[in-house]
């Protein structure tokens, strides 16, 4: 597709990613290809040749090189934006700690993919989850348009003098980064108008000197983390006056940090990650028709968990059910901690049940999700259900244990 | 929602035409469509399966398509007993073929089977066997997902101008084409 003018496209998740960098006019580019990444850079670095993206591109040779870089150009007051997924996150692992406790803003999609080994081009979430303690702001997406439209959100929330705090914007691989789709393209004007220039108080200037990128004694360390925890508190709310901006300019809203579906009455709910979320709403509908009281959390956000706004959500349901693309490996999937954490600071008791399903890029079915309300029932009724169930384990597997 | 399922081989267009037809009915017909391949990767010759699901409304279901209303076979090299999974009733089968009664037996009633030799349309206008814009003007003859029109459009949107007018061309003489096999 010729990612041109037009106000409405037929691309890809990666390609809305591009588009939405371009809109965000950033002033380097630096990254590393990787699937299901891939057509991100791809698209970047033909937007920059063809000058419709007046930004450098910065080719280098690792992914740990790529976050320095762009690490580099946010400390001199320029916008950055890098893009990896699965091992190339883990590579650049050290450099997050780097980019959050520097305060530089960068912003960075990664294609949610399966860990190795076994090795795996596939989807799931055990990568990012992984870095969910790196001071990041982690938000995750379910379509196309909602990738475009938080890469925009994302320079403004991690450049909010209260915030300045790198964003991660996550995909699930394939699912959504290679799946074409309809999406409505902001006119440039408007978003300028929503995203002005970036500046920082913390810029690396001849004019200015100040040090930057220090060390600390045992004195003073712990200020410095309280103050970036601080930091990713006050975008709870930063995230909610500008979703609600960005929703007021271009028609648009999204909850802010989660949003729910049918969750009023419900009396058991799904708290779902990314694109599943789409295939639960569907799944709720049904069960709705056929008189169940079922709804859905679609948690967008990780970090900062929304512990608040998540406990208001659950209310009073009698059971709630985590979908992980991941298995915390030993303990149980890591959106279930973060979720059952959340909730246990509040007095509700809901019955908690966790579902370990989508590793490596397996489908997940409408029947499966069915299949996980009916657990949270049954679960409900007196039956003894697992906390951490995995769905559609092999038999043979499971036998053998 | 109607879902359509692509088969091909790497190298003949299936993944493209999925988005073309995506991208002609939601476009320009302003129905929802999302579109895309069997994930995985990518390899010239290798069997490639691809996916266009059509609604009036958003497409929030993301999992594999179970049912399909439409097989589209680019390939009749690709048929085998695998290819019957998926099937309803009322599904329909489009087979690039000069000999549909070879197939039938696949895809027994009450399927309906339409066929027509795509790869000799393709040989003859765009002198190569890609045969992915042919057996959509096939698939616009015997459906109503979306027009030729839309069709049209979407391919001076996404081919570039030198192959559009030949692939265009394709497109009417497979639409023209395109018949039921009375068994």
């Amino acid at each position: 597709m010729k990612l041109d003018n037009s106000k409405k496209l037929f691309v890809s998740g990666d390609e809305a990613i591009a588009l939405g960098v371009r809109l965000a006019r950033p002033h380097v580019i630096s990254a590393y290809p990787i699937t299901p990444q891939t057509i991100v850079v791809e698209r970047l670095s033909e937007m920059v040749e063809d000058k419709s993206l007046d930004a450098d591109f910065m080719h280098v040779e690792s992914e740990h090189s790529a976050l320095s870089a762009a690490m580099g150009v946010s400390a001199v007051g320029a916008r950055a934006f890098t893009a990896t997924s699965s091992q190339g996150l883990l590579y650049m692992a050290e450099v997050l700690s780097y980019c959050s406790g520097g305060r530089y803003p960068v912003v960075m999609m990664n294609a949610n993919r399966a860990l190795a080994l076994p090795w795996s081009i596939f989807g799931d979430q055990s990568d990012s989850l992984l870095l969910l303690g790196s001071g990041w702001i982690q938000c995750y997406v379910e379509d196309a348009q909602e990738a475009l439209d938080m890469i925009i959100q994302a320079y403004k929330i991690a450049e909010h003098p209260q915030v300045l705090t790198p964003f991660m914007v996550n995909l699930d691989g394939f699912i959504l980064t290679h799946t074409y789709e309809l999406v409505d393209i902001p006119d440039q004007s408007e978003v300028d108008e929503f995203l002005p220039p970036f500046s920082t108080p913390n810029q690396m200037s001849l004019e200015n000197p100040m040090n930057l990128g220090f060390s600390s004694t045992p004195a003073d360390n712990l200020e410095f983390k309280y103050q970036q925890h601080q930091a990713m508190l006050n975008s709870l709310s930063v995230i909610e006056d500008i979703d609600a901006e960005f929703g007021d300019k271009f028609g648009r809203y999204y909850g802010g940090v989660l949003e729910t579906y049918q969750t009023d009455d419900a009396e058991h709910i799904m708290i779902t990650v990314g694109t599943i979320t789409g295939t639960t709403r569907v799944v709720v509908d049904k069960l709705r028709d056929a008189g169940k009281k079922v709804g859905l959390i679609k948690l967008r956000y990780l970090r900062p968990m929304p512990e608040q706004a998540l406990i208001e959500a659950v209310g009073d349901a009698m059971s709630i059910g985590v979908i992980d693309k991941d298995i915390s490996f030993g303990h149980e999937g890591t959106i279930f901690t973060n979720v059952n954490s959340a909730l246990s600071k509040s007095n509700q008791t809901p019955k908690k049940h966790n579902f370990i399903c989508g590793m490596g890029g397996r489908n997940i079915s409408k029947n499966d999700i069915i299949e996980m309300f009916q657990l949270l029932e049954d679960s409900v009724k007196g039956k003894d259900i697992p906390a951490v169930n995995f769905i559609n384990l092999n038999t043979s597997i499971q036998e053998k244990e | 929602m109607i879902e359509i399922r692509w088969h091909g081989r790497g190298g003949q267009g299936g993944f493209t035409v999925s988005r073309l037809l995506g991208m002609a009915a939601s476009i320009f017909n302003g129905k929802h469509a999302i579109a895309f391949p069997a994930f995985g990767p990518e390899r010239r010759g290798a069997p490639v399966l691809a996916f266009t699901k059509i609604d009036d409304k958003k497409i929030d279901d993301r999992s594999e398509v179970e049912f399909c209303d439409y097989v589209v076979i680019m390939d009749e090299t690709l048929i085998n007993t695998s290819l019957t999974t998926g099937l309803k009733d009322d599904s329909v089968i489009i087979i690039n073929t000069q000999n549909p009664e070879k197939y039938s037996e696949f895809f027994p009633k009450p399927n309906r089977i339409f066929y027509l030799d795509a790869t000799q349309i393709a040989l003859q206008i765009l002198k190569r066997p890609i045969t992915n814009t042919t057996m959509l003007g096939a698939l616009v003859k015997v459906s109503d997902v979306t027009d030729l029109e839309a069709c049209y459009q979407s391919i001076d949107k996404e081919l570039s101008s030198g192959i559009a007018g030949k692939n265009k061309l394709a497109i009417e003489s497979a639409y023209n084409e395109v018949k039921e096999y009375q068994r």
